[in-house]
């Protein structure tokens, strides 16, 4: 709830228990990026315990030769292997807590539902879908309730977004810490198939009346969560999703329904959505005043900033991986961007001084993660990786030092500035920010 | 020969789809004339499906909670800062300490930094925010309390009971005096310190801002 906890470096939730280096490095194979690891050579024996997962099976279990016995047979649901086990991180197991998308573990776009990022603001509810309805009224012809049979019969649409928390890469702002993975400077994003009825479509059914320009979307939580958007979003491409990545959406991401607001800081995609009310005007209410709000350098705050500006992260290599050898390496990531679609990101592997275009990996959509790939020559010498994402409004992704030009050192929110990956001659990986000279 | 195969077929689908789309139009055409063969397309779409059902007058009242700035939306009731005190010890010092600046969880009193909303400026002052410093609106405080407070019950304070720990806040806060009634009527009067520090987004796109 506060935001001052969730900054705090060494704030960690009682679920998750400190772990030593050693235990991060005997359990990385199968918390801290199974995939990413597998890549840098560093996975060649199985993870002997995960700190979140059941212990592994001992050296006796080991299956016999796969060509020799007949395998399982089909299931109902399928399950990840049990070599593989990506974790969201719990950075505070409360109601109003949020966990972390291990961006480090996954390749392309889509994020598996069950690892989509977390934040709440009173817990994730328990909602019957069979007494569940939306409620439009306010400045409306025909004030109406809708239930989610009625909504599922409306003309569908779908569309793959990313969603991101405007608070993400508050770390990567403030302050540094070597130790941090993708996941904890970035996890507050993710990328799903979202699925349901063009809020546009319950407009014209309800029928808005002249001179209204503002909607109250508020939720069935323990937060009443209310937030005030503009009209205008709602007929632009809003919709009222109810699928996700082409299953129900997750109870953590809004079930049964939430709305969604493509490009838009994900707090304003209101979950679990009951009402509607539309308004000549906004509501003012806590978290578009108190929370949510950009404090500014020339003494003023920000209201209403819904668009997420361009940003970027690469994800290999990155903290923990330790590079085992200098070579050939592909150095890759995601670049997104609240205002359409990614035209370029660049890769600099000289802190800055030089900079080469990435190749971008189709498919490139409009407000999506957006996979990059750089081919990359290690040498053995230390250096800074860091990437920088430009979109088709032109804009190119800031230093550290222009948004704090910008916007301040003390500015909360939307912090989209370039990240950079220190790498040490031995082949250990750590954050750090590109230099501020 | 494959090459020229997938040519003669490109033409062919060439020739025939104008055809079809004619067809389509006609029967689209006749079909809103005749009411039964309606073909499907873009003009089948109607203004409205007619899904859902009208609202009553009852259950949107029962659940239009929401307060504005002009106190559209503040139900009758009254309450002081007097009473407030009680309802705050009771209910809200578990979270935000035995006068409002202690936590665990948000600062809701103080007034300092007074001069010059240094927020953006000073990292320091991130958890320094509070009612009295940077809420732009009071009758905010009203809409969030009914909706989401205290934490342990959300939804539990009756209307008189939210106008007194509103009022014991705002005093605290060195907003209201002591003895103010707040209602209906007086809440939305309140003029915050911070209300004119708020700016419209400016962002769009291009320009780093």
């Amino acid at each position: 709830m506060s935001d001052e906890r969730l900054l705090s470096p060494n704030h960690e939730s009682p679920a998750r228990p400190t772990l030593t280096r050693r235990a991060v490095l005997a359990g990385a194979a199968g918390a801290m990026g199974a995939a990413a690891l597998r890549r840098a050579g560093l996975a060649q024996t199985p993870a002997q315990s995960t700190p979140a997962g059941k212990p592994a099976p001992p050296a006796e279990a080991m299956p016999p030769d796969p060509t020799r016995v007949q395998g399982r047979v089909p299931s109902e649901l399928g399950q990840r292997s049990p070599h593989e086990q990506p974790r969201r991180r719990v950075n505070r197991a409360a109601p109003s807590g949020e966990s972390e998308t291990p961006l480090q573990d996954l390749e392309g776009i889509i994020t598996p539902s069950d690892l989509h990022y977390e934040r709440h603001h009173g817990g994730v509810p328990e909602i019957d879908p069979r007494s569940y309805s939306l409620l439009i009224h306010g400045m409306v012809e025909r004030p109406t309730v809708f239930t989610l049979q009625d909504l599922k019969r409306f003309p569908a649409r779908s569309q793959i977004y990313f969603l991101e928390c405007s608070g993400n890469g508050f770390r990567g702002y403030r302050s540094i810490k070597p130790e941090w993975t993708p996941q904890q400077l970035d996890g507050l994003t993710s990328t799903s198939d979202w699925g349901g009825v063009p809020l546009s479509t319950l407009f014209k059914e309800v029928g808005i009346k002249s001179g209204a320009s503002w909607f109250l979307a508020e939720a069935i939580d323990a937060a009443g969560y209310a937030r005030s958007i503009p009209l205008a979003k709602g007929w632009d491409d809003a919709m009222i999703a109810f699928r996700q990545n082409g299953e129900a959406i997750r109870p953590e991401q809004g079930y049964p329904a939430r709305l969604l607001l493509p490009g838009w800081e994900g707090s304003a995609s209101v979950k679990w959505i009951r009402r509607i009310e539309v308004s000549d005007r906004p509501f003012m209410t806590r978290e578009e005043t108190s929370k949510y709000t950009d404090p500014l350098a020339d003494c003023s705050a920000r209201l209403f900033s819904f668009e997420m500006d361009t940003k970027s992260l690469i994800t290999f290599p990155a903290y923990p991986i330790v590079l085992p050898e200098r070579g050939w390496w592909e150095i890759t990531g995601i670049a997104w961007s609240g205002r359409g679609k990614i035209t370029r990101v660049d890769v600099s592997t000289d802190g800055g001084q030089s900079w080469q275009p990435a190749e971008l990996q189709e498919p490139v959509l409009p407000i999506c993660h957006t996979r990059f790939r750089y081919l990359w020559n290690w040498r053995g010498d230390a250096t800074l990786l860091m990437s920088r994402a430009s979109d088709e409004t032109g804009y190119i992704q800031p230093t550290l030092a222009q948004v704090r030009d910008a916007r301040g050192a003390g500015t909360f929110y939307h912090h989209n500035n370039i990240r950079a990956w220190r790498v040490e001659p031995d082949g250990r990986v750590f954050f750090g920010l590109e230099p501020l000279a | 020969m494959r090459r020229d195969g997938w040519c003669a077929a490109g033409m062919r689908r060439d020739g025939w789809w104008p055809r079809a789309a004619l067809v389509a139009f006609v029967l689209t055409l006749s079909g809103c004339r005749g009411g039964e063969r309606q073909a499907p397309g873009p003009l089948a779409r109607p203004e409205r499906f007619g899904f859902g059902r009208a609202a009553a007058p009852a259950e949107i009242a029962a659940w239009d909670i929401d307060v504005m700035p002009d106190g559209t939306g503040l139900p009758p009731g009254r309450g002081t800062a007097a009473e407030g005190v009680t309802i705050f010890a009771a209910r809200c010092t578990a979270c935000h300490g035995a006068t409002g600046r202690e936590g665990p969880f948000d600062k809701l009193v103080g007034r300092e930094p007074r001069e010059g909303f240094p927020f953006g400026q000073d990292p320091r002052l991130l958890s320094e925010r509070t009612i009295g410093n940077y809420w732009p609106y009071a009758t905010t405080l009203f809409d969030y309390i009914r909706r989401a407070m205290p934490f342990d019950a959300p939804g539990s304070l009756r209307p008189d009971e939210i106008y007194a720990v509103v009022a014991y806040l705002l005093y605290r806060n060195e907003i209201v005096p002591e003895d103010a009634v707040l209602d209906a009527q007086s809440l939305p009067r309140v003029v915050m310190p911070a209300r004119d520090r708020f700016v419209r987004d400016n962002r769009r796109g291009a320009e780093i801002r």
